[in-house]
């Protein structure tokens, strides 16, 4: 169940769009944002809520890679590899990551608080390497970078 | 006379906010153009030679004049924010720095086309700049610069921004035009073309952020004056990317037809370690690579790129130096297609995969000498088989690649393949 806020924002959005349908991009971010990630539950319950299949909102959930399909720990360290990355050495920054927190490339900590995965490129190519934690971006990555980095996030 | 000023992103601080752009002439360009006839406003646009910045670099006026004048349906326009092409990192810059001026430009030429609502699709990893971009709209709405009736003419336009949620192929026109929709992303077939047949199916126009941000300078200034900066086929100032092997990587902001050494070497205070170039990529990583010998005497424009056979594309240049593996860096450009691949036509779907699995067998030293035209072989079958531009975007590198740099797979080659037999005559029937 939505809350009382997230279905307003629902009510809101009906308004931008003229098919309610076209609500599935933003009313999955919604859900993701809520519940952290989307079950087939939430699948369900949303194919409900904007009166589609629930294979359109399957469809769509698993097309776009920001959707998590299952959850991830408190940091979602997402760290770019792509060609600009690449050449800036992004190769170390992951080693370096692997090491710190002892988890492999699409791994969890076993506290639950750190997913390491690799991202395509995020548009930082000019401030090479970078990665994304959650929502935020950090750039001119270094390897002792790393290690404060990955220190403050309690 | 070499044109310096900087018209995207001048140096002014502060700039994001509503009050610092109009003391600097901001919305001036919206309040003249909503006493100018559509055509009018269309036809300066038009006398400006502005081309798209998105990568096709179409010209925007003629774009414009494809949308039906009489129409039915609401009309949409689509402001491609998505940018995910790999080296491209302007637009972001806009957003942050002056998101004003795309705006501007937004209802300037939703007043030109009689737009209904536009929708600003940004990438989904672009959180924060969503967030300043939806702060800067709001300002603009409470100024009744979008909204009923904006200034009080009889024009009401909305704006919406919509999230992408990771995927490269949205930053293709028609799947961005279906991501909208809610839908996955998946090109459309054309024709139908967006200005008959877009979003809804309504009549559709899709710009790129740096595209729309160039229209309230055209407006302003005249398109004849626009026209005059940089080269004449392809005039204005464009946002260059730098990325790479290079001292000072960043956006620069440069008029058209300036050479790639002086980008590199003037602007970019040349190359890391002062080594020498081994290749270029000049215009995002879809665009055919350069060799460090080729590049003096091209300019940054769409002509002078297409004369030695690549392109301008979104004009992100990224420089690899004369240590750089080019296979390593091919397959992960592979690897990359292969991941965003929508998997629609089967070219592109299944060819993509075994680009990326032959490179990996160069990589690791076990491929064969065949391997290299198998590879070609397999690039040259994607290439103008596919519904979208994706497909040609992942065969163009390896082509080029192995067009200037044989030798290094040569190198890569294993040279004691073990001869495996596929199909071993246990029994000869006589």
């Amino acid at each position: 169940m939505f809350t009382e806020e997230n279905f307003k924002k629902i009510e809101e959005l009906k308004k931008k769009y003229p098919k309610t349908n076209s609500l599935m991009l933003p009313v999955l971010w919604i859900a993701q944002e809520q519940f952290g990630w989307i079950s087939n539950e939430t699948m369900k319950y949303i194919s409900e809520l904007l009166n589609v299949h629930i294979g359109e909102v399957y469809a769509v959930a698993t097309f776009y890679t920001m959707y998590n399909l299952k959850p991830r720990g408190k940091y979602h360290l997402q760290v770019c590899t792509n060609v600009s990355c690449m050449l800036r050495d992004s190769e170390n920054i992951l080693k370096k990551i692997c090491h710190l927190k002892n988890i492999k490339l699409n791994e969890t900590t076993e506290d639950k608080k750190f997913t390491l995965t690799e991202v395509e490129c995020l548009g930082s190519c000019g401030s090479a390497p970078m990665m994304q934690i959650n929502n935020d971006y950090y750039e001119n990555l270094t390897v002792e970078k790393i290690e404060t980095i990955l220190n403050e996030l309690k | 006379m070499e044109f310096n000023e900087k018209l995207l992103l001048p140096d002014i601080p502060n700039l994001h906010q509503i009050e610092v752009y109009e003391e600097n002439g901001g919305y001036q360009a919206l309040k003249k153009s909503l006493q100018m006839s559509s055509d009018e406003i269309i036809n300066e646009v038009k006398r400006s030679n502005l081309r798209g910045r998105g990568g096709a670099g179409f010209p925007t006026g003629l774009k414009w004049s494809f949308m039906p004048k009489q129409s039915e349906k609401p009309k949409y326009l689509c402001c491609n924010a998505d940018e995910s092409e790999p080296g491209t990192f302007k637009d972001r810059y806009i957003i942050e720095f002056n998101p004003h001026s795309l705006i501007e430009g937004i209802l300037i030429a939703g007043f030109a086309m009689g737009i209904k609502t536009t929708y600003i699709y940004i990438r989904g990893e672009y959180y924060k700049w969503y967030l300043l971009l939806q702060k800067a709209i709001d300002s603009a709405y409470q100024k009744k610069y979008i909204g009923e009736k904006i200034l009080g003419s009889d024009f009401s336009t909305d704006i919406v921004i919509h999230r992408g949620a990771g995927a490269y192929i949205c930053g293709e026109e028609s799947a961005l035009m279906n991501s909208i929709e809610g839908k996955r992303g998946y090109p459309r077939v054309k024709p139908p073309f967006p200005a008959q047949f877009g979003l809804w199916g309504s009549p559709t126009t899709i710009n790129n952020v740096e595209t729309l941000s160039n229209i309230p300078i055209i407006l302003n200034r005249g398109g004849e004056w626009y026209s005059k900066i940089g080269t004449p086929k392809h005039p204005g100032t464009i946002l260059v990317g730098v990325s790479g092997h290079i001292k000072k990587p960043g956006v620069y902001e440069i008029p058209t037809g300036i050479p790639l050494t002086k980008i590199i070497y003037d602007i970019c205070g040349g190359i890391l370690n002062d080594k020498k170039i081994k290749a270029i990529i000049p215009g995002g990583s879809s665009t055919m690579w350069l060799k460090g010998d080729e590049i003096e005497n091209v300019t940054m424009d769409a002509d002078s790129l297409k004369a030695v056979g690549s392109s301008i594309g979104t004009a992100g240049m990224i420089v690899m130096d004369e240590d750089t593996d080019v296979i390593k860096v091919l397959k992960r450009i592979s690897h990359f297609y292969h991941h965003e691949s929508c998997g629609q036509c089967t070219p592109c779907r299944e060819g993509t995969g075994w680009m990326e699995k032959i490179l990996h067998s160069f990589e690791k030293n076990e491929a064969t000498v065949s391997d290299i035209d198998l590879l070609l072989d397999v690039a040259n079958n994607i290439e103008g088989n596919t519904i979208c531009a994706l497909g040609d975007a992942a065969a163009w590198p390896i082509q080029s690649v192995i067009k200037k740099f044989r030798n290094e797979f040569g190198k890569k080659v294993n040279k004691n393949p073990i001869q495996k037999v596929v199909n071993p005559p246990h029994l000869i029937v006589s």
